[in-house]
């Protein structure tokens, strides 16, 4: 059964006609387009769906469809509100966070909820807030530095925000 | 726009003169640097497309139906009903395609799906299309397969002993039909060596099976058009593999098929081969004239496997009482699995590959690969030799103790000199394990902890070394290895098209730093086309480590053709010397007089003007004359080979066992760091799966043959919390024969983890466990055992 709904995606709220039985993800990705988000498990296990929803990450398979409505739901391909990429985006190609890249969309918006609310945070910090992602390339350290260069540029962005007049 | 106006914005993203200068003094101008990956953006953006992220007009869903049982013969099956069912477009069995696929030519053993018999839980006998995934499930719901049971075995010593009930036809008359590959090998005379060392060792060692665990699941769609043209996109490391097999069991011409390999999330060995999805969507295909895309679920992935094989090693080995290894006598057993695989290789593998980085006088291996009632075990990283690495390393750790030489000592009294040959006769050219174990030795500041750290906390050591590359290709001939074309725009782009397959190892970037350095270009302005048979040249595929080391040469290949034409065309307009015309940082200029410069695209126009169109062809071959003169001496021979030394420090809670992996350094020799990041990355990488393999990974079996925890829950991997800190100490020897010196990084520094590990162990609580996984339960037993002999 197809069912009309209204969901708010990446800033835009649209009408939608979705199998009832859909997931977020399913809906993200079949019906919306929205291919970044990835299905590794299917089961809540890996992470790589990870979307945020009202700026908490959540994984998507796993999330009965109606359960989005009325949120805000972000997907990477929601997270640079400019023309140029976020400094997460930017920070993980330049340590080399990414190999394969298929985690990366997950990983990335995990770490994203993460400098929201510690501007300056911790490796400790990190691992914890990460834990939810498994990625197999990279042995995770160059993903930790990766949201360590972040941090430190949005410190920098914000610190020359306050300084303008 | 105009020609003008491209030229200009390309001088817009030129060096400065003052980075002119720096080029011409350094030997590279974009080898060596920390760049950025060409498809980082892509990846961290959302937009790089995989391929269960394609979806093509009309497209159906397959889904294949796989055997309950272990071990049956197929009596019947009944797809009436699932073709009846609304939705479903097409069901096929094995009778649809009746013929044997198998990656190594002469022991294919698999059928796409079952034609009589199935050989483990989880083996294919239907498969079906439908409009949807839940009509797909519903259709396999609705066939009826009749299935007569036999007696399935999970131990491959039990299968070795029933050779009455043979999971495969014996490969000979009289043999028995559950071996599937027996290797004996002796170099000088083991038993007379063995006798005269001053310390002999013998240990039993058992590495479980693990799975690579790629993130991104299995997939695949077919597509066959009306004119008669096959297309398959596929999760493969080997495109070309997959082009030959497809069009061989489908009875197709080779040039009416396509394989497309988009981005891969991850493949670690576990996509080097055909898989059943791969002929059932392209069969679909052809049956509906539709789309078809079939996606493995996670618990499919693991039934479909093709992961390390389980390993039982016996070892014996002596040394005199200076630390030199007389001999070393190793006895191993495979477990195979239902099918072949790489199987033929991994027999040798798993005596051939560890011949470096020590000399030894003499050396016997005998390895034999069973066949048993589980899924396939196939090549996963450091293929073959990770399981004997673990063996052979533990084995020295015991002799150092027992003559009591610190056991970095002891290796560097073993090591391969540079340029020497194995005992099994393999030429090793380029070697820097010394200056790994030197690396490892002083960051991990061993002195002060080897054998000094309290009660509960450890260090150990472990070397290893691997190939960059097979010298032979899996199906004979004289042809290239790799290849690679180039094509130059006259906007002064260049577009590279290459076979290589990339994995998330960087092989695209690898190729674009090589155009870079060589033309002058740019990295912007580079373009990478690879992995599609129809567009790119031939290159065999994303394993054994040969992607760098062929690939790039071929590519050096081509770059330095069309080089030497932009050269001889600007030094006639400049009336200089060829030698003297330097393409670097997006700049022509005269080495002798940097003022003289122009854009590159300007000099590509002039050669362009000179010879015609600027493209190049160029290619890589190996050196076949470094091989065993012995049936068999082909195989492990590699025109280069990796060097590298780990250091772990450990943690272990005696009260409960856990051990916990603090710190491990990874000294790892590549020859050349293209790019010191990616060889980081696949540094550290390597280092965790063969932490995680040593401390969690399990992939058994039930008694009825059903996975124990085919998912991503139950199979443990380690997440952020569980991964120690790395340091990566890269090593450069510089190979003659690498390109600019390079050798692999992707493969060789997983060997030494677990080694290294359960070194660290012994030092930590003085207990040795020969058995992997170390796990808390294990350990614990091991610790109260020595307790009470205590």
């Amino acid at each position: 059964m197809i069912e009309a709904i209204q969901l708010t995606v990446n800033g835009d709220t649209r009408e939608v006609g979705v199998p009832s039985h859909y997931t977020l993800l399913e809906t993200l990705r079949y019906v919306l387009g929205l291919t970044g988000p990835k299905q590794g498990c299917d089961k809540g296990d890996c992470g790589a769906c990870t979307v945020l929803l009202d700026g908490v990450p959540t994984l998507s398979c796993i999330l009965p469809l109606q359960e989005a409505i009325g949120h805000e739901v972000t997907t990477i391909e929601g997270l640079a509100d400019r023309d140029a990429p976020h400094p997460l985006q930017d920070a993980f190609d330049i340590t080399g966070g990414a190999q394969c890249g298929f985690c990366t969309p997950g990983v990335l918006l995990s770490a994203a909820a993460l400098l929201t609310r510690s501007e300056n945070p911790t490796r400790e910090e990190i691992r914890n807030a990460l834990s939810g992602n498994l990625c197999r390339c990279t042995g995770y350290t160059k993903i930790y530095e990766a949201v360590e260069l972040a941090a430190a540029a949005l410190r920098e962005e914000r610190a020359s925000q306050e300084e303008a007049p | 726009m105009k020609l003008e106006d491209f030229r200009a914005k390309q001088a817009e993203s030129a060096a400065s003169e003052e980075e002119l200068h720096e080029a011409l003094e350094r030997e590279f101008h974009v080898i060596g640097r920390r760049l950025r990956r060409t498809d980082g953006l892509a990846k961290s953006t959302g937009a790089a497309v995989y391929t269960d992220d394609i979806a093509l007009p009309g497209m159906l869903h397959g889904k294949i139906l796989r055997s309950p049982h272990p071990h049956a013969k197929i009596v019947s099956i009944d797809v009436s009903a699932a073709l009846a069912l609304k939705g479903v477009h097409a069901v096929i069995t094995g009778s649809d395609m009746p013929e044997t696929f198998g990656i190594i030519p002469w022991a294919r053993d698999e059928y796409p799906l079952c034609l009589d018999k199935v050989r483990y839980v989880g083996d294919g006998v239907a498969a079906v299309a439908a409009v949807d995934e839940e009509t797909a499930c519903e259709a396999l719901d609705c066939i009826e397969v009749e299935y007569e049971v036999l007696p399935h075995f999970l131990d491959p010593e039990e299968a070795l002993a029933h050779p009455e009930t043979p999971i495969h036809d014996p490969k000979k008359p009289g043999q028995n039909g559950n071996i599937s590959k027996q290797v004996r090998l002796e170099f000088s005379y083991v038993d007379a060596l063995m006798e005269q060392s001053d310390a002999v060792v013998e240990g039993e060692y058992y590495f479980e099976g693990t799975n690579h665990t790629a993130i991104e699941p299995h997939c695949a769609i077919g597509y066959f058009a009306p004119a008669g043209k096959l297309t398959v996109w596929s999760t493969t490391q080997v495109p070309h593999y997959l082009h030959r097999e497809l069009a061989r069991v489908l009875d197709l011409d080779v040039a009416r098929v396509r394989v497309i390999q988009p981005p891969i999330g991850g493949a670690f060995g576990g996509k080097s081969e055909p898989f059943d999805l791969e002929f059932c969507v392209a069969k679909l295909a052809m049956i509906t004239g539709r789309p078809v895309k079939i996606l493995y679920t996670r618990e499919e992935v693991f039934y479909a496997h093709r992961g390390r094989h389980p390993m039982l090693m016996r070892y014996k080995t002596g040394a005199v009482s200076d630390g030199r290894i007389k001999a070393v006598d190793a006895k191993t057993i495979l477990d195979g699995g239902g099918y072949e695989s790489f199987g033929l290789v991994t027999t040798y593998y798993s005596g051939q590959l560890i011949t470096a980085p020590y000399t030894m006088e003499s050396y016997r291996f005998d390895s034999t690969r069973v066949y048993t009632n589980k899924p396939c075990c196939g090549p996963k990283r450091g293929h073959g030799s990770v399981q004997p690495r673990f063996a052979i390393e533990v084995q020295l750790d015991k002799i150092a103790e027992r003559l009591d030489i610190d056991p970095i000592e002891l290796r560097r009294r073993n090591i391969l000199e540079p340029g020497a040959r194995t005992i099994n006769e393999f030429r090793v050219n380029s070697n820097g394990f010394l200056q790994c174990l030197d690396a490892v030795e002083d960051a991990a500041d061993w002195r002060a902890k080897y054998r000094k750290l309290p009660y509960g906390r450890g260090v150990g050591v472990a070397g290893s070394c691997y190939i960059s590359g097979t010298n032979y290709p899996i199906y004979p001939n004289e042809m290239p290895q790799s290849a690679v074309q180039l094509q130059v725009d006259r906007s002064g782009r260049v577009a590279i098209f290459c076979g290589a397959s990339e994995i998330g190892q960087g092989s695209d970037s690898m190729l674009a730093y090589i155009v870079s350095e060589e033309l002058g270009v740019p990295l912007d302005y580079v373009r990478i086309l690879s992995a599609d048979t129809d567009l790119t040249p031939v290159d065999l595929g994303a394993y054994s480590s040969r992607v760098t080391f062929m690939c790039g040469n071929a590519c050096i290949d081509a770059a330095q053709k069309i080089r030497q034409q932009v050269q001889q065309a600007v030094a006639e307009e400049w009336l200089c010397r060829p030698k003297h015309v330097k393409l670097a940082g997006g700049w022509a200029f005269n080495a002798l007089d940097t003022e003289a410069k122009v854009p590159i695209s300007e000099a590509f126009n002039m050669a362009e003007a000179k010879y015609g169109a600027l493209g190049a062809t160029g290619s890589y071959n190996t050196p076949k004359d470094i091989h065993g003169s012995y049936r068999g001496g082909t195989i492990g021979s590699s025109p280069a080979y990796s060097f590298t030394a780990h250091v772990a420090e450990v943690d272990v809670d005696s009260e409960t066992g856990f051990v916990e992996v603090q710190r491990i350094w990874i000294a790892h020799d590549c020859g050349r760091a293209l790019n010191p990041i990616l060889v980081e990355g696949q540094m550290e990488g390597s280092a965790y799966m063969g932490f995680a393999e040593a401390i969690m990974e399990e992939h058994i079996f039930k008694e009825t043959g059903l996975h124990n925890a085919p998912s991503l829950l139950d199979y443990k991997i380690p997440t952020s919390l569980d991964t120690p800190e790395m340091h990566s100490l890269i090593v450069e020897s510089i190979d003659p024969e690498g390109p600019y010196g390079a050798k692999e990084a992707g493969e060789g520094p997983l060997h030494p983890s677990i080694p290294a590990i359960a070194n660290a162990i012994y030092d930590a609580v003085g207990v040795r466990i020969d058995r992997l996984p170390f796990s808390p339960p294990r350990v614990w037993k091991a610790i109260q055992q020595r307790a009470e002999v205590d």
